[in-house]
């Protein structure tokens, strides 16, 4: 067991190298020059002098293999360099964003699973029932709407009409309702039609039927027995899309002004702040691979035949 | 048994129904310039924000422009792009993966990391990525998308190439003297086409989606070019006085994912290929 | 359950049995006119090739054919008790320790991501108040029954580090600990290899003799049921073409499936005797 982890957590290394070599490169794949964006975006009249100086100053005029080794090592102590908009360390910058970022996303995972959860579950164990076609209906749809037009559209309604809960901002409970409902929506649906399936093809097992023979309670059978083997894919699942969790916070954040990480990256595309983007790509790469980790740590306690393949007979 | 006849029964019907509405769009799309009564891209402050009338079937915007109209020609590049996308992505699938197929070996190995890579990623993160190496604009999202989206073809390809060398009707048609193209004709292209139907539809919805995503953020269709997304984006601030203007853009783009989802899942569930090959 | 009832030879007697299946293109029967009875401390084999019933008549011994979709008719006595028609709730308890069920492919019959503990444990809990360190001692002693060494350290295992010999003989030693009257073996022995049949085959003949359950033994293999059973039903489209003593069956077969079954047998090599092996 120690080892699968320690296993586990190496393979993580070479992903890292990767996503370093990738935000390194980046620059230099970019038709725009950091000096030159740099000064731009500090609305200072570039001279080639000041476009040599700031490039030595990137340590642009390095080879490639230095520049990567450097930004390994700066990465390693969380340095992504300076803004070129607010001339603050990007750091900083972003751990003033990111809990609310990680307030959403946590929000609405939650969401999506307490709905998913119960209703994938009922919809696999009664299947062709009303709660079946409607969790069916719920997935087709939720997975058709794009979210950041049902933002407006429960903006328009809960907000506008109904005035139940606040356009946008952030701060009390309310708040966070409507985001995290529109962030929710489409893994709500996605969860749910993999819980079912999943749900349907174990009911098929001979592990139920024995244990009906064994005289075990159906209750029992279905929520200990099925449900916890069932809900494997599921929660891999999860951890494949903690990443569009995250591109999903972009929009909502867009949509409902929620001062976060990703209106944050949005902002530094359109002025070209380089550090920036390159912290946030890293970071997603970064979250992304932590997910899965979290997610087979996870499926290795529901599952021990994933830690106890070399077992004993 | 049961459940199965009444599959068959509601396909009969899904896939007919769908193919007319995808008919009817894409027949918007080619004929735009004819169809729409107004210019798109016209700015006329007199006329902004007028109820729908004879001349503004659905009304203006905030700058006067025909809503319709805007409609009309957003279909010609939500659904153009998407089928560039996937046919470009296509292309480039077909060829990495019957030559990662048929050479096999250490190109096979290391052509096959690199799909397993990217499919890894989360695809719209890729595509930020890209986005914020060469700005924003609709060029680099198309090129992201299909970027991104070729590795599914590519593994699909491989696959059917794999288990085509495997298969004694290939060989059996060479002794028999067939040619090339009868080979690939009769054989090949039947194996081939019930998946890539189903997946050339399923993607097609997700390319939509995913442009319209990027422009709503400002990344992809820049103004005043009318896209679905770019519309919604510029129809939020009149939510309160003029919700018509977002919820048009977003209604276009529902109806056209709801119907290429469905279509998808139909033709699946028809030539029982399985639907859930992709990230979702 | 009074020494009364237990004296009686009849444990289970099955009358006029007869399944039907509901579907939209209207009714079809699987089973008809299905009569037998299982004495204490006797087998009854059933034979018959795939598809001609035989576990669509052990399903419904146990009540577990979906219930939307299938009639059951007829009358089905467990020690004078109907079982037809019982609730689920009364089923569920007669399930497992009054009727035992031993599955045809043990590598998959236990939940996998639970420990054979477990799963012991919780068939006897369901159907005794034993606390958790009663249920686990009569787990041990069930398994020395049935000759598993070191059954403490076997019960924490899962059951994918255990092999299929080993898996089979853990579920024979479930089906037993509760000393049931009747259990009920589909195909017990077709997943294994020679060796393995035999041990199964010779702990199951032990509970037989020892608790006097009566064991309805479901196989395709003449050999098994030649060595095991008493009495022999043949089944064939739905129905029980012939029923008779061992012997007989073997000897004067009757009907004409029955000959084709033993002629197409007897091209095989005959089995020895495998019962004192083990």
């Amino acid at each position: 067991m120690g080892t699968y982890i320690i296993k586990r957590v190496m393979a993580i290394i070479p992903v890292f190298l990767l996503a370093a070599l990738l935000t390194t490169g980046m620059i230099h794949l970019s038709p725009v020059d950091p000096a030159e964006a740099y000064l731009s975006a500090a609305h200072i009249e570039p001279t080639d002098e000041m476009l040599a100086q700031k490039r030595h100053e990137f340590g642009l005029d390095q080879p490639f293999l230095i520049q990567y080794v450097n930004s390994i090592l700066k990465i390693c102590q969380l340095d992504f360099g300076i803004s070129y908009l607010s001339n603050k360390p990007v750091w900083e910058e972003v751990s003033y964003r990111i809990p609310a970022t990680i307030q959403l996303a946590l929000g609405s995972l939650a969401l999506a699973v307490l709905v998913s959860v119960p209703l994938g579950f009922l919809a696999g164990i009664r299947k062709n029932s009303a709660i079946d076609h409607f969790s069916r209906l719920l997935s087709f749809f939720g997975a058709s709407i794009p979210s950041f037009w049902l933002g407006y559209i429960l903006i328009f309604f809960f907000s506008v009409k109904l005035d139940l809960f606040p356009v946008e901002g952030i701060g009390t409970w309310q708040h966070l309702v409507l985001p995290s409902v529109t962030l929710a929506l489409p893994l709500i649906a996605m969860y749910t039609r993999l819980l079912r399936t999943s749900i349907l093809e174990n009911l098929q097992q001979p592990f139920v039927l024995f244990a009906r023979t064994r005289g075990i309670k159906e209750r029992t059978i279905m929520v200990k027995h099925v449900l916890r083997i069932a809900i494997s894919p599921m929660i891999t699942g999860l951890g494949m899309n903690l990443g569009k969790l995250l591109t999903g916070t972009i929009i909502v954040e867009t949509v409902f002004s929620w001062p976060g990480f990703g209106r944050y990256f949005i902002e530094a595309i359109f002025n070209r702040d380089i550090p920036v983007i390159q912290c946030y790509v890293f970071i997603a790469a970064g979250l992304f691979i932590f997910s899965n980790l979290i997610v087979d740590l996870i499926q290795m306690y529901i599952d021990p035949r994933i830690s106890r393949k070399e077992g004993h007979r | 048994m049961i459940t199965s006849i009444r599959k068959l029964f509601i396909n009969q019907k899904v896939i007919p129904i769908c193919s007319l509405i995808l008919g009817i769009l894409f027949m918007m799309a080619i004929f735009a310039p004819w169809l729409a009564p107004n210019d798109p891209i016209a700015v006329n402050l007199v006329y902004k924000l007028q109820p729908p009338s004879w001349e503004f079937p659905l009304g203006t915007d905030h700058l006067g422009r025909c809503n319709f109209s805007r409609l009309l020609f957003g279909a010609r590049i939500s659904l153009g792009f998407a089928m560039l996308i996937f046919i470009s992505s296509l292309v480039i699938g077909l060829i990495v993966g019957t030559f990662a197929g048929y050479k096999g070996g250490w190109v096979d190995q290391v052509l096959m990391r690199f799909c397993d890579g990217v499919m890894a990623f989360p695809s719209l993160i890729l595509i930020l990525g890209l986005v914020g190496i060469f700005g924003p604009g609709l060029p680099q999202v198309v090129l992201a998308l299909m970027l991104v989206q070729w590795v599914y073809y590519a593994r699909m390809f491989r696959g059917m190439v794999l288990s085509l060398k495997e298969q004694n009707f290939i060989a059996a048609a060479k002794i028999s003297g067939s040619s090339q193209w009868k080979i690939i004709k009769n054989h090949i292209v039947p194996n081939v086409l019930p998946p890539l139907v189903v997946m050339g539809t399923l993607e097609m919805g997700w390319a939509i989606m995913d442009i319209s995503a990027m422009s709503f953020l400002g990344l992809g269709v820049q103004p005043p070019t009318p896209e679905w997304g770019a519309m919604i984006h510029e129809g939020k601030s009149y939510i309160r006085t003029n919700p018509a203007l977002m919820i048009y853009p977003g209604l276009m783009i529902m109806i056209v994912i709801v119907t290429f989802n469905l279509l998808g899942e139909a033709l699946s569930e028809r030539y029982g290929v399985k639907r859930d090959f992709k990230k979702e | 359950m009074s020494m009364l009832v237990r004296e009686q030879s009849n444990v289970l007697q099955v009358r006029d049995l007869h399944v039907q299946v509901n579907s939209k293109n209207g009714a079809a029967t699987l089973v008809q006119d299905i009569n037998f009875e299982l004495k204490r401390g006797k087998v009854l084999g059933l034979v018959g090739e795939s598809g001609c019933g035989k576990t669509i008549t052990s399903m419904s011994i146990l009540q577990l054919l979906d219930q939307k979709t299938t009639k059951i008719g007829g009358s089905i006595e467990l020690l004078g008790h109907e079982l037809n028609g019982l609730s689920e709730k009364e089923m569920r308890k007669i399930r497992g320790k009054d009727i035992a069920f031993i599955m045809q492919n043990p590598m998959n019959a236990f939940t996998p991501v639970f420990t054979i503990g477990h799963q012991f444990i919780e068939t006897i809990r369901s159907h005794t108040k034993w606390n958790k360190k009663q249920a686990t001692e009569l787990a041990i002693e069930a398994l020395c029954q049935v000759n598993l060494p070191n059954p403490d350290k076997l019960l924490k295992y899962y059951p994918f580090q255990l092999s299929g010999g080993m898996l089979q003989r853990v579920m024979i030693a479930i089906a037993a600990c509760l000393h049931p009257a009747v259990i009920i073996a589909d195909e017990p022995t077709t997943a294994l290899d020679v060796n393995n049949q035999k041990k199964v085959l010779y702990h199951l003949d032990k509970i037989r003799s020892e608790h006097g359950s009566a064991i309805l033994l479901i196989s395709h293999d003449l050999g098994v049921i030649a060595e095991m059973a008493d009495e022999v039903a043949v089944m064939q489209n739905g129905r029980i073409v012939e029923k008779a003593d061992v012997f007989q069956l073997f000897d004067k077969p009757q009907h004409e499936y029955t000959k084709k079954l033993l002629n197409a047998r007897s091209v095989l090599p005959l089995d020895e005797s495998f019962i004192h092996l083990a």
